[in-house]
């Protein structure tokens, strides 16, 4: 059942992808302008250029993305359980999270520069920023949500605090947690785009900008169009990941 | 044996103390059910978890046979209205937390698979809580408690939320397999019938703060065809008699919360 489930979610989306490759033809065949090239150049573009040109810059952001999100799991997960589990923590934790969760962390990105230069790290911490604050959040939310008498079942059987932790509020925050991670992987790569066009020759925001500002305009959909499909994958394999795990729900 | 000397509980709500137990007395003999009935909010659930080793924080004495309660060395198994089952575990891995955490080893061997049986859960150990009726919860909880055969067995209105049929169903379900392991339970309820039906000894605690009113052997455990028969209404009315007094009038058999 679960297989007829997702062979119709691949027709879904191969529909879908579909549709918008025919309004794009359209389109371009409608202006007949450079700035909107046809879709099937820029997918022979990027068979062309694949290999040689752009795998290295797609490594590269691949390489920044999932740092940044391993790092922010490391961070946050542990501080949101802290936060969720000892209200001590909680209360003086949280409103340092709720000031400084709204702040636009692209407004941050001159005091970043500064701090850890043009480089690698100062991408890294952005993404870090970005998505950190949202796991550490959903892991307390989800912590405080277990209902109480989860928690007495293990402590009248003598469970210790790790076991505690392996046996509830592992299981039962890392769904919510990898739904908070999946939502915030969208501003990441937005914001990785930009950190990319500085400081660096290396990865799909710099391939991008570049292929404008050289005017190839077949180089730059081909990297918007890979850079979205970088962002497609993600988003699929942490679902698959949650689905894997929350065969409970 | 479970000696309880001037048990009191107090604990703040609302920025009011609140006491829920006062210098309760009792000493609960092994292999014994012993009903705990009384009206709503005079701590029975507290008790519950003082022995439980959940609530720590009570003035008086508490030992079970003669030590102090740990539940790191003594086997309690809790069984809750709400079941306390893990949603993210299979039936069988639910029914082997106990033992898992007693870090015992366990799998589904002779006697494991028997309790399962006599449960009627043999079928469902691949399914998870969310598939299966209150019911069938409360018996994989049941199981759970004794599959890691405990030292004493603490029930809080475990039966309550099931369904009139159901609930007999599975109060005679949990008699047989009590029968064969006589296990020391502490068994809380709020039902005259139930109080009668599952209780060897029959404790009736007072309205809040909680004290023991009476400690009573009871002539109808076991007894064939129960409902039927004059004890069963004579020690019911008795029963209900000693709750509507003037300080429990107005509680009793009403459903929590």
């Amino acid at each position: 059942m679960s297989n007829m489930f997702s062979r119709e979610k691949t027709r879904g989306a191969l529909l879908g992808g579909l549709i918008l490759m025919a309004a794009w033809y359209l389109l371009a065949i409608g202006m007949d302008r450079p700035i909107i090239p046809n879709p099937i150049d820029v997918f022979v573009q990027i068979g062309v250029i694949f290999p040689d040109r752009m795998a290295i810059h797609v490594a590269y952001s691949l390489m920044r993305i999932v740092e940044g999100v391993a790092i922010s799991f490391l961070i946050g997960v542990p501080l949101g359980f802290l936060m969720g589990y000892f209200e001590k923590w909680d209360r003086i934790l949280a409103p340092l999270m709720y000031f400084a969760y709204p702040i636009p962390k692209i407004a941050l990105l001159p005091v970043i520069m500064v701090l850890f230069g043009l480089g690698e790290t100062s991408k890294i911490v952005m993404i870090v920023l970005i998505i950190v604050f949202q796991i550490i959040i959903t892991a307390r939310d989800a912590v405080r949500d277990i209902p109480a008498q989860t928690f007495y079942s293990l402590q009248s059987l003598g469970a210790g605090r790790m076991q505690i932790f392996t046996e509830i509020i592992a299981p039962a925050a890392l769904p919510e947690v990898l739904t908070a991670t999946r939502l915030a992987l969208g501003t990441a790569i937005s914001i990785l785009f930009f950190t990319e066009t500085f400081g660096t020759q290396y990865g799909m925001g710099f391939f991008i900008m570049d292929a404008w500002l050289r005017v190839n305009y077949l180089d730059m959909y081909a990297g918007i169009l890979v850079l979205s499909f970088i962002g497609f994958c993600l988003f699929v394999s942490i679902d698959y990941a949650e689905r894997k795990i929350c065969s409970w729900r | 044996m479970i000696k309880i000397k001037d048990l009191s509980v107090y604990y703040k709500w609302q920025n009011q103390d609140i006491t829920a137990l006062e210098n309760l007395n009792i000493d609960i003999e092994s292999g014994e059910i012993y009903t705990f009935i009384g009206p709503s909010g005079c701590g029975k659930s507290t008790l519950l978890y003082v022995l439980s080793g959940i609530n720590k924080e009570y003035g008086g004495e508490v030992s079970i046979d003669g030590r102090a309660i740990d539940p790191k060395t003594q086997r309690i198994g809790l069984i809750l209205q709400n079941y306390g089952l893990v949603p993210w575990k299979t039936v069988y891995q639910n029914a082997m937390l106990g033992l898992k955490i007693k870090k015992d080893r366990y799998g589904l061997d002779d006697y494991s698979s028997y309790i399962f049986e006599q449960l009627g859960i043999n079928d469902l150990l691949k399914r998870y809580p969310k598939e299966l009726s209150g019911g069938q919860q409360q018996r994989v909880a049941i199981a759970r408690a004794f599959v890691m055969r405990p030292d004493l067995l603490l029930m809080d209105e475990p039966f309550s939320a099931l369904d009139a049929i159901t609930r007999e169903e599975i109060q005679e379900l949990f008699l047989n397999i009590w029968k064969e392991h006589k296990v020391t339970t502490v068994f809380i309820t709020h039902s005259v019938d139930e109080a009668l039906y599952l209780g060897s000894k029959i404790v009736v605690l007072s309205s809040a703060p909680g004290r023991v009113l009476e400690n009573i052997e009871n002539p109808c455990f076991m007894m064939e065809d129960l409902r039927s028969k004059d004890e069963y209404h004579l020690m019911a009315s008795h029963l209900r008699e000693r709750l509507s007094a003037p300080q429990n009038a107005h509680h009793l058999d009403r459903p929590t919360k």
